[in-house]
């Protein structure tokens, strides 16, 4: 790709752009949140189609213009996008020749559809029957189904955007091994990615890019970059530290749980959170550590507002005072925030603009009987841009436009707007790059100093290990361990959850 | 003293580009409006001015302040991301339970419209209790009371045609205002209104303007502002004083005014309309954010009833008797008005001006086909038409921006 330049009405997304990769390679293309990766995907892959953008694209010795998504499939160039775009009640077989059905007039040819199927499921590494359905996968399975799938069409260059952004370690670490096999036939693959460790693992070349402009491409295949380097270049400056400096001043107990019990939803006899009682004392922040599925986004959502579950019991105390924290909107009143683990479905009204997201959960204090005042809403919407450093073009922007980790500072903003006392973080640096992680950190830290009780759910365990005064550990819906931040180790963690799992 | 601007301005290219820009952004609210004066003035010149005639505007208003009435709470119901289709057969139900009160037992105009609205109430209450806490598609619902109600409608007047109505109910919908200073040839009082509330609407614009302004809030360029001031303040004089010189503004025109008024400052400036938007723009973020969602998705479809019961009583005073196939097909005028006017079918979009500027060119094009002499055959062709191409177009400029 040579020379791109993409803009958006009011923004440049792409300036100059260039992108080299040599077939049978893994070029990792790194960046900070809305530093233009996604964009320039698109533009590859012809989701921005030929006309839209400047520059030339060159494929196999010859400028490309591609019309759509279909005409850089015919190439074989790929993209797997950061959402999966599986349908979940059709089978894997099903999933995996849609568009592309293995038929004959119209008609289907199972046997030979199945017979396909069990050979790619073979060849990346997922042990499942071809006519399972993909809602019955694990996230990280389905991610294979989905490259299965690239590779039924041929495919010579994959382009993943944050494949790893949703698995486990294990899941992340069967994924890498499958790129460095296909790489070896000869498939060459971009790998956009925030964990500079996994960039490291397998990338043969390293595309750094900030605001919109390649800043360098660095050769690893002699070694790995220094990480240090790759952060530099993202950020555009040092980062000494990758987590603030704390001073720890936890104070009184403020929030009490005892004895929750929570039933799944779905299926009404299964105990989901068995009965676990949790602390969180003023100026402290908790972490909540655990294998997927352990129950900690259950436990948390169950306890705000009963938004998930069935047949909830248990006490929820706030200075030692009973709540009822029944409704959304009555733990709200009571001091809780919950910020969720997936914002784009949970957490924003995706076409609405930024200040009215910020303003949702508390309403109360930009209205009077009922009547929005429009100049306060967009005073706080401008007085939390600023104090996040939310990117953007204005307040009235909507925030669908927005990048991941501007996104995520919007949802803070309006639960920080709501107040709250104890500040629930589901997740919250999912799928964001470096320099915002640090904001939210940076943020977290102050906000526990301005005496706040925040809690940190979170699957990676290093921020957990860096920013937490007590982490506990959850497993199979019980906490089974819990350890003070100066005992607390990345091995003992998870040897509490192997442990757990052997009785 | 005010504190110093705390929203933004984006920074933007200044001079003409700057205005395409503008209008661009814009394109919807201003298409639609634009689109309205198109439909008139073509209608205008092929009937040769009959459609701007005193009587012809004053007809075109009372056949359509019905349609107009139901559009404000479809488009509540819409923007959740709801339909009604039963709103035609409530509406017709309605009017027969108004003839049978009132024809049949005698029951004071007064009385028998609160127990009307009511009535209203409680059917929007029954079908909403279902949307919204028992999660059955509001289609099916709706589809559902379509029937039931076109039915009961049909039982409570045993099929035939009941009427008229005592004098002091017709006036919902025949009456005018009374003219304070006898005008001859004249309505002076229907005038001055026209005149206060243009100059009314005049002062709020331009005081809220001010306001954005000294808050820093982005709002349209100076020429179009005024531009668009003064078009409407053009219209709202030049309709007044054509009515006046007939019969006067009649009384459902003030009714459907003051509603229109009232909806459109609930959708944009109170924490109930926010809360709406929320709604239909993402359900589970809006409850996770502690709005109520059943409770509201509960509230538009009482709404909707009150509504459709406002208009039953409406239209049964306009024709002076309630027969049992009063309303039907009214839902789908509603919905295409909506639709029309710019909401979104998956919700979280839309606008009450929208709406009725939409039900406006439904029954401009309604009026003035009749009145070309085409017949119902292919008026609904071209309505159905006119329905697709706006949306089409809307859809097509919001993907291409």
């Amino acid at each position: 790709m040579r020379g791109i330049t993409k803009t958006f009405p009011g923004v440049v997304a792409l300036r100059d752009v260039n992108l080299q990769v040599q077939a049978g390679e893994i070029h990792a293309v790194v960046g900070e949140n809305g530093a233009g990766k996604s964009t320039l995907m698109k533009v590859l892959s012809g989701v921005y189609p030929h006309g839209s953008y400047d520059g030339r694209i060159v494929f196999d010795g010859q400028e490309r213009r591609f019309g759509g998504i279909a005409d850089s499939e015919r190439l074989g160039i790929i993209i797997i996008h950061q959402e999966l775009a599986l349908v979940p009640l059709l089978s894997i077989a099903e999933n995996i020749f849609l568009g592309n059905e293995r038929a004959r007039g119209g008609v289907i040819d199972w046997f030979e559809s199945f017979r396909a199927t069990q050979a790619l499921l073979k060849k990346v590494g997922l042990k499942a029957q071809p006519t399972t359905l993909v809602t019955d996968l694990g996230v990280g399975q389905q991610q294979l189904v989905e490259i299965a799938k690239a590779l039924s069409k041929e495919v010579r260059l994959m382009i993943l955007d944050e494949p790893t952004a949703s698995l486990n370690e294990t899941d992340s670490d069967a994924l890498l091994a499958l790129l460095l096999e296909l790489k070896s036939h000869g498939i060459a693959c971009i790998l956009i990615s925030h964990k500079l460790n996994e960039v490291a693992k397998v990338a043969d070349t390293v595309t750094v890019i900030r605001d919109g402009s390649t800043v360098a491409t660095l050769d690893a295949r002699a070694g790995p970059v220094p990480e240090r380097e790759v952060v530099r270049l993202m950020v555009g400056r040092e980062m000494a530290d990758r987590y603030p400096q704390r001073t720890r001043q936890v104070g009184e107990v403020v929030f009490e749980v005892d004895d929750w019990r929570v039933h799944h939803p779905d299926h009404h006899d299964r105990l989901f959170i068995k009965g676990v009682s949790f602390r969180a004392r003023r100026g402290e922040i908790v972490g909540i550590a655990g294998l997927m599925g352990a129950g900690r986004t259950e436990f948390a959502m169950s306890v705000f507002g009963h938004s998930w579950g069935h047949r909830i019991s248990g006490a929820v105390r706030m200075h030692g005072k009973p709540v009822d924290i029944s409704r959304v909107d009555r733990a709200v009143a009571h001091g809780l925030a919950y910020v969720t683990e997936d914002r784009k479905a949970l957490g924003l009204v995706l076409e609405d603009s930024i200040a009215h997201n910020v303003t949702l959960a508390n309403l109360r204090a930009v209205s009077a009987a009922g009547v929005i005042d429009a100049e306060r809403e967009y005073a706080v919407a401008g007085e939390y841009r600023r104090k996040l450093a939310i990117r953007c073009a204005g307040v009235a922007q909507p925030v669908v436009n927005l990048s991941g980790g501007n996104q995520q500072k919007v949802v803070l903003a309006k639960w920080l707007f709501a107040e709250p006392e104890v500040l629930i973080l589901d997740e919250p640096t999912r799928g964001i790059d470096v320099g915002a992680k640090f904001e939210i950190y940076t943020l977290m830290a102050e906000l526990a100093a301005a005496g706040k009780c925040i809690v940190m759910i979170s699957s990676e365990m290093p921020e957990l290990l860096g920013l937490c005064d007590r982490i506990v550990v959850m497993n199979e819906g019980r906490f089974i361990a819990e350890y003070d931040a100066a005992e607390a180790s990345q091995e003992r963690i998870m040897h509490a959850i192997v442990a757990d799992g052997h009785h | 003293m005010r504190s110093s601007p705390t929203g933004t301005i984006d920074p933007r290219p200044a001079g003409a580009s700057r205005y395409a820009g503008y209008l661009k952004a814009n394109l919807r609210d201003y298409g639609m409006l634009l689109s309205l004066i198109a439909i008139m003035v073509f209608f205008q010149v092929v009937t040769d001015g009959t459609l701007m005639q005193p009587l012809n505007l004053t007809n075109l208003v009372l056949q359509n302040s019905y349609i107009v009435i139901m559009a404000l709470g479809m488009l509540l119901v819409i923007v959740a991301g709801h339909i009604d289709l039963s709103v035609g057969s409530v509406c017709g139900f309605i009017g027969a339970l108004a003839a049978v009160l009132m024809v049949q037992y005698d029951w004071h105009f007064l009385p028998a419209t609160l127990v009307c609205v009511a009535a209203g109430a409680a059917i929007g209450a029954a079908q909403g209790w279902f949307i919204a806490f028992f999660k059955i598609p509001s289609f099916i619902v709706t589809l559902a009371g379509m029937l039931v109600f076109k039915g009961l409608a049909l039982a409570l007047l045993q099929g035939q045609s009941v009427g008229p109505f005592p004098g002091g109910f017709q006036l919902l919908s025949s009456g005018f205002i009374p003219d304070l200073f006898n005008g001859e040839t004249l309505r002076i009082t229907s005038l001055a209104i026209g005149l206060a509330v243009a100059a009314a609407m005049v002062v709020a614009e331009l005081r809220q303007r001010a306001r954005q302004r000294a808050h820093g809030i982005d709002n349209e360029p100076t020429p179009f502002f005024f531009a668009k001031l003064a078009l409407f303040a053009a219209l709202i004089v030049g309709f007044s004083w054509v009515m006046a010189s007939y019969r006067g503004l009649p009384n459902v025109l003030i009714v459907m005014t003051l509603l229109m008024l009232l909806y459109d400052f609930v959708t944009m400036r109170t924490t109930i309309g926010r809360r709406i938007y929320a709604l239909g723009g993402n359900e589970k973020a809006a409850r996770l954010s502690g709005v109520n969602t059943r409770w509201l998705t509960f509230g538009t479809f009482v709404n909707m009833g009150v509504l459709a019961a406002v208009a039953g009583l409406v239209f049964a005073a306009r024709l002076n008797t309630a027969t049992p196939k009063a309303g039907q097909g009214f839902e789908l005028d509603v919905i295409a008005a909506c639709f029309i006017g710019g909401a979104s079918a998956s919700g979280g979009v839309g606008k009450v001006l929208g709406a009725v500027i939409g039900a406006l060119v439904m029954g401009v094009m309604n009026n003035g086909m009749s009145i070309l002499g085409i017949g119902i055959d292919y008026q609904q062709v071209i309505k159905g038409g006119v329905l697709l191409a706006a949306v089409f177009v809307d859809v097509y400029n919001r993907n291409k921006a």
